[in-house]
């Protein structure tokens, strides 16, 4: 019941994020949708991705939005055309992947293929194998290290990425003003 | 009693939605995300209580700071204009004259 409620929320925000033309409006609203969502998430049991969604969703990307708003304008210029193609296209994929749902396990299904494939295994042996009392910690760590070394060098070279593009504006706008001051 | 207060933080929930869809002025908006941050928190700690499993409160408490961030950041825009160099006082007298017409 909750969740068809928060599912109605949500489609509510993104449906004002279309229509809304004040950028600053929308990035509060990118905000709000990020929360609702993390909320569906802690409804589904996965309160990781909750965590996830909450500190990055609602958290970094709303700050890193108005930063970048406090550089650009703060207006949405209104596109001249409907967009028929785009919209047949995101049409076409979405039923794509709701037919795809169709083939899923129930959710929560112990009899799912992702429950019977290597799951098993480190339940019964990852204590004696790797040796964290915590199963979650040890495939991370261990049996999907290599898998984790590369999620971490992909969040490290996005961390430097964006320190460089919000440092580089900074000081190329402190020039700016002293030549303004000379001239 | 759990399922009436989780109904009611819904109801509010919609109320800060609509303020944050219709808001006349900027302010409205943050206050209207402000108190929707506060209202998942809530709504996360009753359905923890509902499910059974209070654990759940932890996540409410990183909500709670996650939301006090984002506050704090917002209105430094406010203020300043910009989020990375506090920038010079001419600046900041724009700012304010901008937050005046709009």
């Amino acid at each position: 019941m909750i969740n068809i409620v928060l599912l109605t929320f949500l489609a509510l925000t993104a449906l004002a994020i279309v229509r809304l033309r004040h950028l600053f409006a929308v990035v509060m609203l990118t905000g709000v949708y990020s929360l609702l969502s993390a909320g569906l998430f802690v409804l589904l049991d996965a309160v990781d991705v909750a965590f996830t969604e909450a500190a990055v969703g609602a958290g970094i990307s709303t700050v890193l939005m108005l930063g970048t708003l406090a550089l650009t304008s703060r207006r949405e210029k209104v596109p001249g055309r409907t967009p028929l193609l785009p919209l047949i296209v995101v049409m076409i994929t979405g039923a794509a992947l709701l037919y795809g749902t169709l083939d899923m396990p129930r959710f929560g299904d112990p009899d799912a293929p992702i429950h019977r494939h290597v799951a098993p295994r480190y339940i019964q042996k990852s204590g004696t194998e790797v040796g964290v009392p915590n199963i979650v910690t040890s495939v991370l760590a261990s049996y999907r290290g290599f898998d984790t070394l590369g999620e971490v060098t992909v969040i490290f070279t996005a961390g430097i990425g964006i320190l460089l593009l919000l440092g580089g504006t900074g000081g190329r706008r402190r020039k700016d003003e002293e030549t303004e001051e000379e001239g | 009693m759990f399922t009436a207060a989780a109904a009611a933080i819904l109801i509010t929930m919609f109320l800060a939605l609509i303020r944050l869809f219709a808001g006349p002025t900027l302010y409205d908006r943050v206050l209207a995300v402000n108190s929707f941050g506060t209202k998942t928190v809530l709504l996360i700690g009753v359905m923890g209580f509902l499910s059974e499993r209070p654990e759940f409160l932890d996540i409410a408490l990183l909500y709670a700071l996650i939301n006090f961030i984002t506050t704090i950041a917002i209105l430094k825009f406010f203020r300043y204009r910009a989020l990375g160099d506090a920038p010079d006082r001419k600046h900041r007298t724009d700012a304010w004259k901008r937050l005046s017409i709009s």
